[in-house]
């Protein structure tokens, strides 16, 4: 009798570099994978341990460096939690700020996902084009805040400082040529006859096992769920505004494409309305031990002074007591979950990151494919590495 | 190179031949892809459409160690991923250099806790150091710049491989 | 409101509840622990089918000395619950993969950064820290360079399989 012997297979954490380090073991049975485990933590850098010693004003840039593909929509999601926990109100203007800064984020992180999905399944020109647009973004961040991948403008109570006269010149040409160049995109791959091919019938899931393995985010919706964290426990003013969740219906690869093709469009329409919109007022809350006063004052007024080094040397103080709060962010709903104890530090800082739950169901999405399946249903979830081990 | 070993000693044939072999070498460096981190996105932008990299001589970035010369050491490196990046190095011929892009990789950067190397040169010989967290693109291609100025005034028998 | 639905249908399992900023936390028992989260994952009244996430809390002075936070979110109701079990140094806790696979990894994780074990989990092992790494690093007395942060690095000390 015949026994069929399987390959051990080593995708190790060193190949092309678009997703990261992760490394996967395969079996492989001919070509077709029998069993695929995941290896994380190559990139553990312990920064819920390094939080626990910091300010926490110290700990925005470090939220930064979570999901480095989209960094605004991080530090929305600490910024609001401490808030929460500090009980905090932010005005309007800072609010509609903010908004604008994570769809230009979610719209980046989507970029950044759809040149390298293309680029792994052979399509090779796409990525030219969405970095391209890329610099565009990047340079409204650098406009505001002075750094192009990882801005940090966020504060507790509102933004860093005002807006400039410039930031709303360069939002609106944006605004102008984006929906060109999504049509770009789509005329290269939506009827592509090879795409299709290469994606539609792989990697599918079902509604019901995606929500248990606790999968959110487009590649949730791609299922037919439609949750939305933007649309069913609005933050942040987001029910000021008028748009769509896109939701798929089989759940397979060309599914979950469709599904963040569609939310392009319906961010830049989130940013039409915002910037067009535009409130007037301050950009900081007047709470008196989270904002800074202005520089100005600082050096004529002695009460100002005062201020101003209480909370440099101190810092904000929490109350005792547990939150959590989570925010829509362009991989799924990332969540924060702060313990504070009375003093200016936390004493437990846990992050739930949407790409770990969708890690965690890469063994049940890949078996049964042949290898160069492998190679889209990675790249149709999207994980970011810097998420998953934190 | 066999011819090293032949030429040893510095005379007035060997001078012309090593500064057509620096020529070649330094207009010609193809790195491989290293990126770990947050660095790794400013690195890819290098190499893609409006800072095109390709016209300093790294016309593609080979995945295989076997065919690169130079490694860019692009994020933060961890106590779990050193293991890799030791045998990735070996891997590579001969005569092979490396660039430490940005905080991480120079010195461990922000993160300074149980589980992440102080800097990629405790490991591995660095050769130019990028700062910036994340460094900008004309950063990197300044220090390609620096890389090619330092090896035009190598000698040809200054690589490891070389016996006495 | 949720409370007094779970008081009529399993009482005496609640032991504190605390509504802080509009949320609400219930601590449990943990005898009747498996039952109580059957009842919420599949009872019509509750049906909390998504687990956002497992977290471990370590207080460090306090006997018992962890908490386990359980964080679950109901489509179909839009409510929010975070349910939480007071775990000693050398208790075993039921593992939650029977109702939700979704705390397969998170349960992995606590394992390997605070040392609580679980019973019936399909594949307890460390997932952040590399395989030969000694101790726990998030709880209280564990340093935050490590035990051996005046030495010089040694990368063949780390044993990945």
């Amino acid at each position: 009798m015949a026994e069929s012997k399987t390959t051990i297979l080593n995708m190790g954490p060193h190949h092309p570099a678009t997703h990261g380090v992760l490394r996967l073991v395969l079996e492989l049975d001919g070509e077709t994978i029998v069993k695929a485990t995941p290896h994380i933590g190559h990139l553990h850098r312990g920064i819920e341990k390094i939080a626990e010693n910091k300010n926490y004003h110290q700990i925005i840039p470090l939220t930064d460096r979570l999901d480095y593909t989209a960094a605004s929509l991080n530090n929305l999601g600490y910024c609001m939690t401490v808030e929460k926990l500090i009980g905090v109100e932010v005005p309007k203007k800072a609010q509609y700020i903010r908004v604008i800064m994570s769809e230009l984020a979610r719209i980046m992180g989507h970029h950044l996902w759809l040149g390298s999905h293309a680029l792994d399944i052979g399509a090779m020109t796409l990525i030219f084009y969405t970095f391209r647009d890329r610099e565009m973004i990047m340079n409204i961040n650098e406009e505001l805040s002075g750094y192009r991948l990882t801005p940090s403008f966020l504060r507790f109570g509102g933004l860093a400082k005002d807006i400039t006269p410039d930031f709303i010149k360069y939002v609106r040409d944006f605004v102008k040529w984006f929906p060109k160049a999504v049509d770009g995109y789509n005329s290269l791959l939506t009827d592509n006859i090879i795409w299709r091919k290469r994606t539609m019938g792989i990697g599918t899931i079902s509604a019901e096992e995606a929500l248990n393995y606790g999968m959110t985010g487009p590649s949730l919706r791609g299922s037919g769920i439609g949750y939305d964290i933007r649309k069913v426990l609005p933050y942040c003013s987001y029910d000021d505004f008028d748009f769509v969740v896109p939701i798929g219906d089989k759940g397979d690869v060309y599914d979950r494409y469709l599904v963040r093709m569609e939310e392009f469009k319906q961010s830049l329409h989130i940013i039409d309305q915002a910037i067009e919109n535009l409130p007037e007022g301050p950009v900081k809350s007047d709470n008196p031990w989270v904002s800074n006063p202005e520089i100005n004052e600082v050096s004529e007024d002695i009460s100002a002074l005062i201020r101003r080094f209480k909370i440099q040397s101190e810092g904000a103080k929490a109350p005792v007591g547990e939150v959590y709060h989570s925010v829509e962010g362009s991989k799924g709903e990332l969540g924060f979950y702060l313990v504070g104890d009375g003093t200016a530090q936390p004493f437990r800082m846990k992050i739930r990151p949407p790409c770990f739950m969708l890690t965690s169901a890469l063994p049940r999405l890949l078996e049964g494919h042949m290898l160069s399946d492998a190679i889209s249903i990675i790249g149709s979830i999207d994980i970011v590495l810097g998420e998953i081990d934190r | 190179m066999g011819l090293e070993n032949y030429l040893k000693h510095e005379n007035i044939l060997v001078t012309n031949i090593t500064d057509f072999v620096n020529w070649g070498r330094s207009n010609s460096i193809w790195p491989c892809t290293f990126g770990l981190a947050c660095c790794a996105l400013e690195m890819m932008a290098t190499s893609l459409a409006s800072y095109d990299i390709a016209r300093f001589g790294s016309e593609v970035y080979r995945p295989s160690p076997r065919q690169a010369d130079l490694m860019i050491v692009s994020g933060t490196l961890t106590k779990k991923m050193s293991v890799m990046v030791k045998r990735i190095y070996e891997q590579i011929p001969e005569p092979k250099w490396v660039i430490a892009m940005g905080a991480c990789a120079s010195t461990g950067g922000i993160f300074k806790s149980y589980s992440v190397v102080q800097g990629v040169d405790q490991i591995i010989p660095v050769d130019v150091y990028i700062p910036g967290c994340p460094p900008r693109p004309e950063a990197l291609l300044a220090a390609l710049m620096k890389l090619q100025a330092k090896i035009k005034t190598e000698k040809l028998d200054s690589r490891p491989d070389v016996d006495e | 409101m949720i409370v007094e639905k779970i008081n009529k249908s399993l009482p005496g399992l609640i032991e504190d509840q605390i509504w802080f900023r509009d949320e609400l936390q219930i601590y449990v028992k943990k005898e009747l622990f498996i039952s109580f989260m059957k009842h919420l994952r599949y009872n019509e009244d509750f049906k909390f089918d998504l687990l956002l996430d497992v977290a471990g809390i370590d207080r460090f002075s306090i006997k018992p000395r962890f908490e386990l936070v359980y964080i679950l979110y109901s489509l179909e109701y839009n409510m929010r619950l975070i349910v939480k079990l007071k775990v000693d140094i050398s208790d075993i806790v039921p593992s939650m993969t029977i109702f939700w696979k979704s705390a397969n990894w998170p349960e992995r994780e606590v394992y390997d950064l605070l040392g609580i074990k679980f019973s019936n989990h399909p594949d307890l092992r460390r997932i952040l820290t590399w395989d030969n790494f000694e101790g726990h690093p998030l709880r209280k007395d564990f340093p935050l360079q490590g035990p051996d942060f005046n030495e010089k690095f040694n990368p063949d000390s780390i044993k990945v399989y």
